[in-house]
């Protein structure tokens, strides 16, 4: 075995996945995994462990991977992350842990991410018992939103035995990794649910349907129905748009939009009544994480789909792997590509996307270099739908209807270094304080803000609560 | 899991329900909507709010079923749970949170289209909890679609009838009633409220906007979650594109892009047709706001 490089994984072949919806990663086999894991050096210093969001102590549940002792790396991993069969899939360890990664200095990069994920798939498969809660307190704290961020507080204060309910607006728990993240690369029934199912036996209740800001108020958990603090992991909010001429015109979508049909929704699957257009040619304009999903989505759906980007491939934001398997699977980029206006026919439909071609200037903000537009550029490419992922801007709701809650001028709510809004008990993380973001961060935002609440409430009102 | 606690007919195929849903009926204010999911494979269908009793937890809803996802609904008896029922959704309407003074100086007419009339029934029946009189003009295309007459009358000021074949009260359409009311009457408004299918209401705003009447409309567009995050019911309203379940669902109706609206309204046609093929239902949501 080269030590330099990666144990290979299995994936669905590409012209195969390309027409379905299962998972496009199949996960490493036992004997993979402990060969993988063998590559980790065990270094002292293990700076991975730095780079994690949550901080999970790498190189010991690698250690467990190795000896064959799958149900011990699990354990270690539940010490840290409530989601690792999700974060093993979808966080951008690329530019987290295995960036670091000491075997990457001259070879590849153990991959920390597929040996986590094989060990919460492990530990699932056979049922190991991964959570311990210690003896309720009394507290209660209500968690607004079952996301990422969400569930990772709640678990956490679960397991210091707080009593803790989430309230969530949509009728599955899960935020972005039911209505975002598509199947094929994050399976709802074989992963989000049971995640979901453990945060449950953790003793955490989950109430849907209650929309926040107008079902219940956050004044009203805290004043009427005894909440000693609340957190708002209320997740990203309104879709943007560009902005442009035509972008209402029918066959434009955001991509919150296509993916909640698609996922959400199940309209992909013919027992399931809500419907999705797709087209037969779509252009996709974002080159994010959501465009990737979009595109791949409505590749899977039949169309012909083009990416446009008004950069290059090197500044797109969206994960290597996730472009690399876009372009697999048949998914066409226009980079340097910017839409100016969408053309419509005479009953309204788009019938065509006009983009002009960009050239990169200097630096901007972000220090990506900024796109320029090339004059005279102008092109149309004809196109039956047009879905924009270009992000999303802060739900202003939860800090309309709460008194003492502060936004910054971008609409996103202001936490201190405990994650304590200006509201006091009143927690938030995620998305809702960053903008769009990934997974990962929304879940250390659960964590910080799960030990900022612990803290709070027993300075506040002591180790129990008074019966 | 939402209990059916009352069932009844208004119409031949329009039925209203009581739904046991305490957190709604607690919180529920005019202008705002529900949605709800029939079972696990249903839509998730944006309803108005007909009415609500918050002692006994019930939220009223009236659906008339000319599509397969409201049809679906309907069929549900008694005792059956819906699957899913969230809300209320939306802004409460303007006058809710403005000075009552303010609001008692104007003079209101409200323009019920159809179905359009639950969803102004709580509307009228706050102005009378606040002791202020209200026209209501309810407009139906024949005289079995004319609902909630009674519960209406017993709340409103004057209240005016019309159908669109003369089979009865007035003989024309809800535009037809607001001149004869405005025009040849010489009766004075300061604010027309005006809820119905939106082709009703496109019409109303041009009679309205020629008569100098501020008009304020429930849009109903395409929604999915219903709660900011989708971006399908966004509407063109002065030459910005507001999103209805966040910034609406009301709005000044005569700076509302209608044409644009009806088209965007059409949008899953062919979708719906093909929902009803498979067999189950259709699903047209020209009153109900859409579905789908």
């Amino acid at each position: 075995m080269d030590m330099f490089k990666r144990v290979p994984i299995s994936e669905q072949d590409p012209k195969v996945r390309a027409t379905n919806f299962d998972e496009v990663c199949l996960g490493y086999t036992e004997e993979e995994a402990m060969a993988e894991a063998s590559r980790c050096l065990q270094c002292k210093h293990h700076p991975c462990v730095g780079n994690c969001p949550v901080g999970i102590d790498i190189p010991r549940f690698i250690k467990h991977i190795a000896e064959g002792n799958f149900a011990e790396a699990a354990h270690v991993l539940a010490e840290y992350t409530a989601l690792p069969a999700v974060c093993g899939r979808v966080c951008p360890q690329e530019t987290q842990c295995e960036q670091k990664c000491v075997r990457g200095i001259k070879g590849e990069a153990v991959s920390i991410g597929k040996l986590e994920r094989f060990a919460a798939d492990w530990a699932r498969e056979h049922n190991i018992e991964v959570g311990k809660t210690k003896e309720k307190n009394g507290f209660k704290v209500a968690v607004i939103g079952s996301g990422p961020a969400g569930i990772t507080c709640a678990g956490d204060l679960a397991k210091e035995g707080y009593e803790v309910t989430i309230f969530e607006v949509l009728h599955e728990p899960g935020g972005v990794l039911v209505y975002g993240i598509p199947e094929f690369r994050l399976p709802k029934d074989k992963v989000v649910k049971p995640e979901i199912e453990n945060l449950k036996k953790l003793g955490v209740k989950i109430e849907t349907d209650v929309i926040v800001g107008r079902t219940v108020t956050i004044d009203d958990l805290m004043e009427k129905e005894g909440y000693h603090a609340v957190f708002i992991g209320s997740g990203a909010g309104l879709p943007k748009f560009m902005g442009i001429p035509g972008e209402n015109l029918n066959g434009v979508f955001s991509a919150n939009e296509f993916l909640t049909r698609n996922n959400l929704m199940k309209a992909y699957r013919d027992d399931h009544d809500t419907p999705i257009k797709v087209g037969k040619k779509v252009a996709v304009v974002g080159g994010g994480n959501v465009a990737m999903d979009a595109a791949r989505t409505a590749l899977r759906l039949g169309a012909d789909v083009t990416i446009v980007y008004r950069r290059t491939e090197k500044e797109l934001p969206a994960r290597v792997e996730e472009v690399h398997h876009a372009k697999e699977e048949g998914v066409k980029f226009e980079m340097l590509t910017n839409p100016v206006e969408v053309i419509g026919d005479e009953n309204g439909w788009v019938k065509a996307i006009r983009c002009q071609r960009m050239e990169l200037g200097e630096p901007d903000e972000s220090g990506r270099r900024r796109p320029v537009p090339i004059k005279g550029s102008e092109f149309d490419m004809e196109v039956d739908t047009v879905i924009m992922a270009l992000g999303t801007s802060p739900n202003p709701l939860i800090a309309s209807t709460t008194r003492g809650l502060e936004v910054n001028k971008k609409g996103c709510l202001v936490v201190d270094e405990n994650g304590q809004t200006t509201r006091e008990g009143v927690f938030a993380g995620g998305d809702a304080v960053t903008g769009a973001a990934t997974v990962i961060l929304a879940m250390g935002a659960g964590k910080v803000a799960a030990r900022g609440i612990d803290k709070y409430i027993k300075e506040k009102y002591g180790e129990k609560a008074q019966a | 899991m939402f209990k059916i606690v009352e069932k009844r007919f208004l119409a031949p195929n329009i039925v209203s329900m009581d739904i046991l849903a305490p957190r709604v009926a607690n919180s529920a204010q005019p202008g705002q909507f529900v949605i709800v999911i029939a079972d696990e494979v249903g839509e998730r269908v944006p309803l108005t709010i007909c009415d609500y009793d918050k002692e006994k937890g019930t939220v009223n809803i009236v659906i008339q079923s000319i599509g397969a996802s409201t049809k679906k609904i309907a069929q549900f008896e008694e005792g059956d749970y819906l699957r899913d029922f969230v809300g209320p959704l939306g802004r409460p309407s303007d006058y809710v949170h403005e000075d009552l003074e303010e609001v008692k100086k104007r003079k209101y007419l409200f323009v019920a289209g159809g179905v359009g009339t639950a969803p102004v029934y709580p509307q009228v029946k706050w102005f009378k909890e606040h002791n202020i009189d209200v026209d209501v003009i309810i407009g139906a295309k024949t005289k079995e679609l004319v609902i909630l007459e009674d519960k209406m009358r017993e709340v409103a000021g004057n209240l005016y009838v019309c159908t669109d074949d003369g089979s009865y009260g007035f003989s024309g359409m809800v535009t037809a009633m607001i001149e004869e009311l405005v025009v040849n009457q010489g009766k004075h408004y300061d604010v027309v409220i005006a809820i119905g299918p939106m082709i009703m209401m496109k019409f109303v705003c041009l009679l309205t906007k020629k008569l100098g009447l501020k008009t304020i409309v429930s849009l109903n567009p395409i929604m999915v979650d219903g709660t900011g995050m989708c971006g399908a019911c966004r509407v063109n309203v002065g030459g910005e594109t507001k999103f209805a379940c966040v910034d609406g669902p009301e709005f000044d109706g005569h700076l509302v892009d209608w044409d644009l609206a009806l088209k965007r309204l059409a949008q899953y046609k062919k979708e719906e047709e093909e929902l009803a093929k498979r067999g189950e239902t259709k699903v047209c949501t020209c009153h109900q706001g859409g579905a789908n």
